[in-house]
């Protein structure tokens, strides 16, 4: 099985937002950066599919700055067998001149399973995986919570409101993938020793005229400042008149 | 002058509540741009509650009909809402950030080599420019961003345009959509447990963290949740998620869901920042929480100090008494 596993370097989930001073980013000062957490349930599940295959190949595909190569090497430790750097200055807000630029990368590849997080937790725009799949004429799956692969089709499972949509398609096909796919592995020392040799080759990268323009980052509104309503079980009549009768939610 | 396509939902054959949401978004956008709206559904067959989308403001509603498309078929309904989208030279495509109009949307982008603006809170027309609003770092900050591209695609985040009375027309009419479902195939919906709601769309939410101690305690929660009766979900921190105590889907927070309810009850749970992203857009929040110094009371309008143990058991026996 031959794995292509597209992955983003964002900033960590406890990270503090403070703008930056052009007024449309993050400041990245003292800003911890990971491997997407979708993204490495991606890595995990085609690390599964080769190992159950008995052969293959796991290619890590990311596009951003050089800074993203460390999250690449995050993902040979875990196993990956080589990485791909479309580099590029700072990612455009539009997903789809990333995709496209992913899509040229993939195109003649010869993958059977193309796999992506079911979105980054920094720009929440879940859109880059399923796009690359159109640009490629590939059937795709978002969102994929259960996977079973058997003979070039899969069966997938994903969430929607109230339930779980089963899902058929063909392989080869593009997956974006959700939590509780999977447990990611963490890497090992000798995976991390190991990673440091394995090829990882940057591809300098010009993406195309981004359909979306930030204007401006912003904070969001601040709430009210509360108030404590009481201690223990003795509280909860005053609590239950002012959400009747100030916030009015009963 | 432009006129906007709004995408509706259907499951089995009936409208599903967040279209309301999607025509309003589209109404306010084509006032803006001085258009019609016309809403189109992508289904097997007539459509119930289908009429109603031109009190929300729809001059005209075209059901797509298409023998495969009684289930979400993905790229039949791509297919067929670009080309419709084509077609009508539109200013503007507007789906719902929904479980399907998030698989949807950027098929659709992609058909018209387009961006997609997803997951927007709020839309504007500056200068003859669309710019749209969307939450980013799961809403510890907002951009403001600018669509050149045309047609603009934009997804509404659920829960956030709500439905205004906008009386149009609303002339009802059935296109027959050509060619198959496609290659991905939906064999249909295992429903979660009969009554259960989801985190996302419930109007209220009782959340508990590592404070209930063990899993068998979420009993708690949702005997809490159960004496609202049938209006609350029980949601969940990234803890007792990552422990194995409640299943991913509950999770609320920057790696699991982003909740607005008008009401969120946060119990046993300290208040990481992840969380805190998560659920900040809650019209009222209540915490219950042993730890006064816990960050959640920074954040929540009401806060009640002590033994959830005591407190929540006492709470659920009065919500009771409210809707007995």
């Amino acid at each position: 099985m031959k794995i292509a596993v597209c992955i983003k370097r964002v900033a960590d989930s406890e990270t503090r937002v403070k703008i930056a001073a052009d007024g449309k980013s993050l400041d990245e000062a003292g800003v911890k950066f990971i491997l997407n957490p979708y993204d490495e349930f991606a890595v995990e599940e085609a690390l599964r599919r080769k190992e159950q295959a008995g052969a293959g190949e796991v290619v890590v595909i990311a596009c951003g700055s050089g800074a993203s190569q460390e999250t690449i090497r995050t993902a040979l430790a875990m196993g990956a067998d080589r990485g791909v750097l479309l580099e590029t200055a700072a990612l455009p807000a539009d997903g789809l001149s990333i995709a496209r630029a992913l899509a040229t990368e993939l195109k003649d590849g010869g993958y059977d399973l193309i796999l992506f997080g079911k979105m980054a937790i920094d720009d929440y725009n879940h859109q880059v995986g399923p796009m690359t799949a159109e640009l490629l004429g590939l059937p795709c799956v978002t969102c994929v919570a259960h996977l079973d692969l058997a003979a070039g089709k899969g069966t997938a499972e994903r969430e929607v409101e109230g339930g779980m949509e089963e899902v058929e398609f063909p392989l080869p096909a593009v997956l974006t993938v959700d939590k509780g796919l999977n447990e990611p592995r963490y890497p090992a020392l000798k995976g991390i020793m190991a990673a440091k040799k394995k090829p990882l080759e940057v591809k300098p990268t010009t993406l195309g005229a981004p359909g979306l323009l930030v204007l401006a980052m912003i904070p969001p509104p601040e709430r009210k400042a509360g108030r404590i309503v009481g201690e223990g079980a003795a509280a909860i009549p005053e609590l239950l008149k002012l959400l009747r009768e100030e916030a009015k939610v009963l | 002058m432009s006129n906007v396509l709004a995408i509706l939902e259907q499951r089995d054959g009936t409208l599903r509540k967040v279209s309301h949401e999607i025509v309003t978004g589209a109404r306010r956008l084509a006032d803006a741009l001085g258009g019609e709206v016309h809403a189109l559904v992508c289904a097997a067959g007539p459509v119930s509650g289908v009429d109603a989308a031109g009190r929300h403001g729809a001059d005209t509603v075209i059901t797509a009909t298409n023998a495969a498309f009684g289930q979400y078929a993905p790229e039949g309904y791509a297919r067929t809402i670009a080309e419709h989208a084509k077609a009508g030279g539109y200013g503007a495509v507007v789906c719902a950030a929904s479980a399907q109009g998030k698989d949807l949307s950027p098929r659709i982008a992609a058909r018209l080599s387009v961006a997609l603006a997803a997951d927007i809170t709020d839309v504007s027309v500056d200068g003859g420019a669309i710019v749209v609003t969307r939450p980013v770092y799961a809403g510890k900050a907002l951009l403001k961003v600018k669509v050149v591209s045309k047609p603009a695609v934009l997804s509404l985040r659920p829960n956030v345009f709500t439905p205004v009375e906008r009386p149009r027309p609303g002339i009802v009419e059935a296109v027959a959509a050509t060619g198959d479902g496609g290659r991905v195939v939906v064999k249909g919906i295992k429903a979660a447990a009969a009554g259960a709601l989801d985190v996302a769309e419930a109007p209220i939410v009782v959340s508990g963290g590592r404070g209930l101690k063990e899993p068998a305690n979420f009993k708690l929660l949702e005997e809490l949740a159960q004496a609202f009766g049938g209006r609350a979900a029980v949601g969940a921190s990234r803890a007792v998620v990552d422990a194995g105590w409640r299943p991913h889907g509950d999770q609320v927070g920057q790696t699991g869901k982003t909740v607005s309810p008008s009401l969120y009850i946060a119990v046993g749970i300290s208040g990481a920042i992840q969380h805190l992203a998560g659920m900040r857009t809650a019209k009222v929040i209540v915490a219950i929480n042993k730890d006064k110094d816990a960050p959640i009371f920074k954040i929540a309008d009401y806060g009640v100090v002590g033994d959830l143990f005591e407190i929540v058991p006492a709470l659920t026996s009065e919500i009771r008494k409210l809707n007995g």
